[in-house]
């Protein structure tokens, strides 16, 4: 068991209604799990709470069996804006965690630029962010929360901000990636296709909380046309859409 | 090369234009004084009688010595302000307290014009380096503290989120995040101190009787001289031009290429 969260409730000051409600949930080692849900359900604060960003109200969350106080570098986080540091080019984005972790120069650039090249983007090292695409940038935020081999990688709505074309490629990109490196994930999205290309399992949430759970059993990779692929896309579909009306 | 060319026509034109103005200058001064009688000689400075004092002041290194004198005072007294104000745009950063607080007061005191400093500063001081200096701290570093402390707060939140996320403690978020993010707004809150610093430190050289541009100035009116009046004015003013160029356009520069900004 990696990651656990129990009976996990989360207020705001300033409003009266529950943004969490009792959320329950256990992602293993190695999985891959996706959150959807339409917007103002509270994924990410969700997230914000697993990465230590913010504190629950009430119910705890326990990584490895330790409660999570703050943020670490074991839940590493990817923003929906690539949060990349503009005062640095791309490699010393990418090391910035590993020179923060205090390890030595060399090895951090070793580190760094095999992250690179498995993100392909080996001969930018030395680009300036402002150069590169947002697609690019992307690519170099999660080069960047690659490197610190972080327990669980936590990733907000990280394509969502890209055009179609690109985040499609980004998402195999990253499953690709996932299949090599088997990291585990949580990962935000509202897209209900983006979360059965890529999960494990695909947690839906809605105001009240978490409404289902549905294991994807499909073989990696995976074809956005395949029939069964298809058939999952609807069956979480009408469950997100469900609580929309209700 | 080409870039080049624009910039050397853009510096010819100027030149003209301000060859033109020092022209019309003269003439005024031949119609105004020499043909009308409008104007009384010593009331009314020219180019030429500005050249003239300029060779005088220059023959006995008294120019030279106030300038040496008063950028040597004005950075000085800089120096310390940007050290101050810095900290201070830190503290008031830092603790809610002081921001809610201390803020409004510093930005009150800093609307108070730089020569109101000078009674006081005389009265702790003497009429010493000390006084004007002090003088130039007051009415800079109030300034620098409020853009010290607007630059940290207008750096964007999400990259102190990533940092965090990252492992980083709050010394290496301020050395490592908060620094370099702030640079490009501190920069041009830098400048702006120096600017305050300048002026403030010409009222200071103006009210006391330390060597300097200040006192060369005032020389001038003891003497019933405008054109050495009017020659200092212009020093004063090419300095301040000069150093903003140098200093501050560079480093702006600097930080702004390597950001894409």
């Amino acid at each position: 068991m990696s990651l656990v969260l129990k009976n996990v409730s989360k207020v705001f000051e300033d409003s009266k209604e529950d943004v969490l409600n009792e959320i329950n949930l256990e992602i293993e080692k190695g999985e891959f799990v996706c959150v959807v849900g339409r917007s103002g359900c509270g994924k990410s604060t969700l997230l914000n709470l697993i990465a230590g960003l913010e504190k629950p109200t009430e119910g705890e969350i326990l990584l490895n069996s330790c409660p999570v106080t703050g943020p670490g570098s074991d839940r590493i986080v990817m923003f929906q804006e690539h949060a990349l540091f503009p005062w640095l080019n791309v490699i010393q984005n990418v090391e910035f965690g590993m020179k923060i972790a205090g390890i030595p120069q060399k090895e951090r650039e070793e580190r760094a630029l095999s992250n690179l090249r498995m993100v392909g983007l080996e001969e930018y090292k030395d680009y300036a962010i402002h150069q590169l695409s947002g697609g690019m940038r992307q690519r170099v935020a999660l080069a960047r929360a690659l490197t610190l081999d972080s327990e669980i990688l936590l990733m907000d709505e990280p394509f969502s901000a890209l055009d179609k074309q690109t985040s499609n490629r980004l998402r195999e990109e990253l499953q690709e990636i996932w299949v090599k490196t088997k990291r585990t994930v949580l990962f935000i999205t509202h897209s209900v296709e983006e979360a059965v290309y890529l999960a494990d399992r695909v947690v839906v949430m809605s105001p009240a909380g978490i409404t289902d759970i549905v294991s994807v059993e499909l073989e990696r990779p995976r074809y956005v046309y395949d029939e069964r692929f298809v058939e999952y896309r609807h069956k979480i579909l009408e469950k997100v859409e469900e609580k929309v009306y209700r | 090369m080409k870039k080049r060319d624009v910039l050397r026509t853009k510096f010819v034109s100027e030149l003209i234009f301000l060859g033109g103005v020092i022209l019309l200058w003269q003439m005024l001064y031949v119609i105004g004084v020499d043909v009308l009688s409008i104007w009384k000689p010593y009331a009314m400075p020219s180019p030429t009688g500005v050249v003239k004092s300029l060779c005088l002041l220059l023959a006995d290194a008294s120019l030279v010595k106030a300038v040496g004198y008063s950028v040597l005072r004005g950075v000085s007294g800089y120096m310390i302000s940007v050290v101050l104000g810095c900290f201070l745009g830190f503290l008031m950063n830092h603790f809610d307290y002081l921001h809610r607080n201390l803020r409004p007061l510093v930005m009150g005191v800093q609307t108070l014009p730089s020569v109101c400093w000078v009674p006081f500063s005389i009265l702790w001081f003497g009429l010493t380096q000390q006084a004007i200096i002090f003088v130039v701290v007051m009415g800079s570093a109030f300034s620098m503290a409020i853009a010290a402390d607007n630059a940290i707060h207008n750096v964007p939140k999400i990259y102190k989120k990533a940092a965090l996320t990252m492992g980083a403690n709050s010394r290496q978020i301020y050395r490592e995040v908060i620094l370099p993010a702030s640079l490009p707004e501190l920069v041009s809150g830098l400048k702006q101190g120096w600017s305050f610093a300048w002026r403030a430190l010409m009222s200071g050289e103006v009210m006391t009787t330390c060597i300097g541009l200040g006192q060369t100035l005032i020389e001038g009116r003891n003497l019933a001289d405008i054109n050495q009046v009017m020659l200092v004015m212009i020093v004063i003013v090419l300095i301040g031009i000069l150093i903003d160029q140098i200093v501050f356009r560079k480093l702006e520069r600097y930080i702004y290429q390597k950001r894409g900004l």
